[in-house]
């Protein structure tokens, strides 16, 4: 709940400005940061769960300043000086690069298709039983923080932290990321979409029958 | 060095302060400093110095990295969903299929791949108007949608679209009745959301292709409507 990149709910942001279908990137270097950042993934020193925390690890002024590739692509240099990928000298052009062990897998131009195409679910057996069902009435964590590590990794946002709401639908057993973003496993648990009316989120809702629904994990709720 | 000599180094480089390397080989879980400010300030060169490094230790193919965006330039975008949207309104057993279990059905289609590994469609009706946000990062269906727009990505719609949607569909020019309820769809898990917009009125008898014409990105996203 501490850091910038939950800001769902927040006020004194500007209007939002639509664009035409057709602007895919929005300067030449865009598409070469998209590019640079899914083929290093694929090197398999991260996961998408670590990746996400290394962007919400930035300094608060650097997240609101920088843009979204450029989130991206300080995420990744992070990543790659702290899991050993690159040394701080190589990044910082003061040392000669020298070929990495994990080049045998690197990302080759007739991979990408398959890879990308493949993609990464995320939905895994589960041990876990699941505990709601469809209707139920849950309330999710008080706390919208890592119960394990001090500012780790979670993904219930701090404005639905201590709500009321009902399950919609249960969407399986799905790997947990406050657990996979730091080295301590996939941990899979049931996942559901659940509906919280927007008088429970908001002091003054704009309609009485709007709802938000968010994809929360089962031990993020508890019966009330 | 060589690889680096196209860059400008700003005047502070951070190295500069050699106690920086050892704060960055052992770095705790929050750390004042971090190793991407060792990069080049203009975005530009960023980029340019992580894949002349990231293609020097081997790491990086350029010729991947040209067919990536060339999927995402060329191959992967809105007409996918479009095409979804499209089949469903003139083909009931097929919308059907697809409220049920949306993933199976866009897979056979091929549209199946990176960050939309498990899709549910939401259906607009007169009731119930649907709208995709993430709050948390900018989680989005690529392989019906492909990259994300601009403002799907800002801070304004992430922070607003949950608190305020009906003033955020106003700034898209698009009014609901008061007798239809906003669901606003916040994806917080590797579920990916695809809204499934009305059907205009007066298109009864046209073909896919024709419907497909009438589904923009943002009737998908639930920013706009159909045949707008």
């Amino acid at each position: 709940m501490t850091r910038v990149h939950d800001m769902g709910g927040r006020f004194g942001d500007g209007a939002v400005t639509p664009e035409p279908e057709d602007v895919i990137f929005h300067a030449d270097w865009h598409p070469r940061a998209l590019a640079i950042t899914l083929a290093a993934a694929s090197l398999g020193k991260w996961n998408i769960d670590v990746s996400r925390h290394a962007r919400e690890c930035l300094a608060p002024a650097d997240y609101s300043g920088f843009s979204y590739y450029e989130k991206w692509l300080a995420g990744l240099a992070d990543m790659l000086v702290t899991r050993g990928v690159v040394t701080a000298e190589e990044l910082a052009g003061q040392a000669a690069p020298t070929p990495s062990p994990l080049a045998e897998k690197t990302l080759k131009r007739d991979q990408v298709a398959a890879v990308l195409a493949r993609g990464g679910p995320a939905d895994r057996p589960s041990d876990v039983a699941t505990a709601f069902a469809p209707g139920d009435v849950v309330i999710t964590r008080k706390l919208a923080e890592n119960t394990t590590v001090v500012g780790g990794h979670t993904r219930l946002p701090r404005y639905a932290a201590g709500a009321r709401g009902r399950i919609l639908r249960l969407h399986g057993s799905h790997v947990l990321p406050d657990s996979n973003a730091h080295g301590l496993g996939e941990a899979p648990e049931p996942l559901y979409a659940v509906a919280f009316p927007a008088a429970e989120l908001w002091a003054q809702p704009e309609h009485p029958n709007d709802e938000v629904v968010l994809d929360l994990w089962q031990s993020y709720l508890r019966a009330p | 060095m060589e690889y680096f000599q196209a860059i400008e180094r700003p005047s502070a480089w951070p190295l500069d302060r050699g106690q920086n390397l050892r704060h960055f080989a052992a770095m705790p879980h929050d750390h004042a400093d971090h190793p991407h400010a060792l990069l080049p300030s203009d975005p530009a060169l960023r980029v340019k110095a992580l894949e002349t490094l990231l293609t020097a230790k081997g790491l990086v193919d350029p010729a991947a990295l040209d067919e990536i965006i060339d999927t995402y330039e060329n191959r992967i975008g809105p007409r996918n969903g479009a095409r979804v949207v499209a089949r469903a309104w003139a083909d009931p057993a097929f919308r059907a299929a697809l409220l049920d279990d949306a993933t199976a059905v866009v897979a056979e289609m091929g549209f199946y791949g990176r960050q939309g590994e498990h899709m549910v469609a939401v259906e607009n009706t007169d009731a119930v108007h649907n709208m995709v946000v993430c709050t948390l990062c900018s989680c989005y269906p690529w392989p019906l949608l492909g990259i994300p727009p601009g403002w799907y990505k800002s801070d304004a719609y992430r922070a607003r679209v949950v608190r305020e949607p009906r003033k955020v569909l106003a700034e898209f020019g698009v009014t609901l009745s008061e007798d239809t309820a906003v669901r606003v769809w916040d994806s917080t898990a590797e579920v990916r959301y695809l809204v499934i917009p009305q059907r205009p009125a007066g298109t009864e008898g046209l073909d896919e292709e024709a419907l497909m014409a009438l589904v923009s990105r943002d009737s998908m996203i639930g920013t706009g409507l159909a045949g707008a």
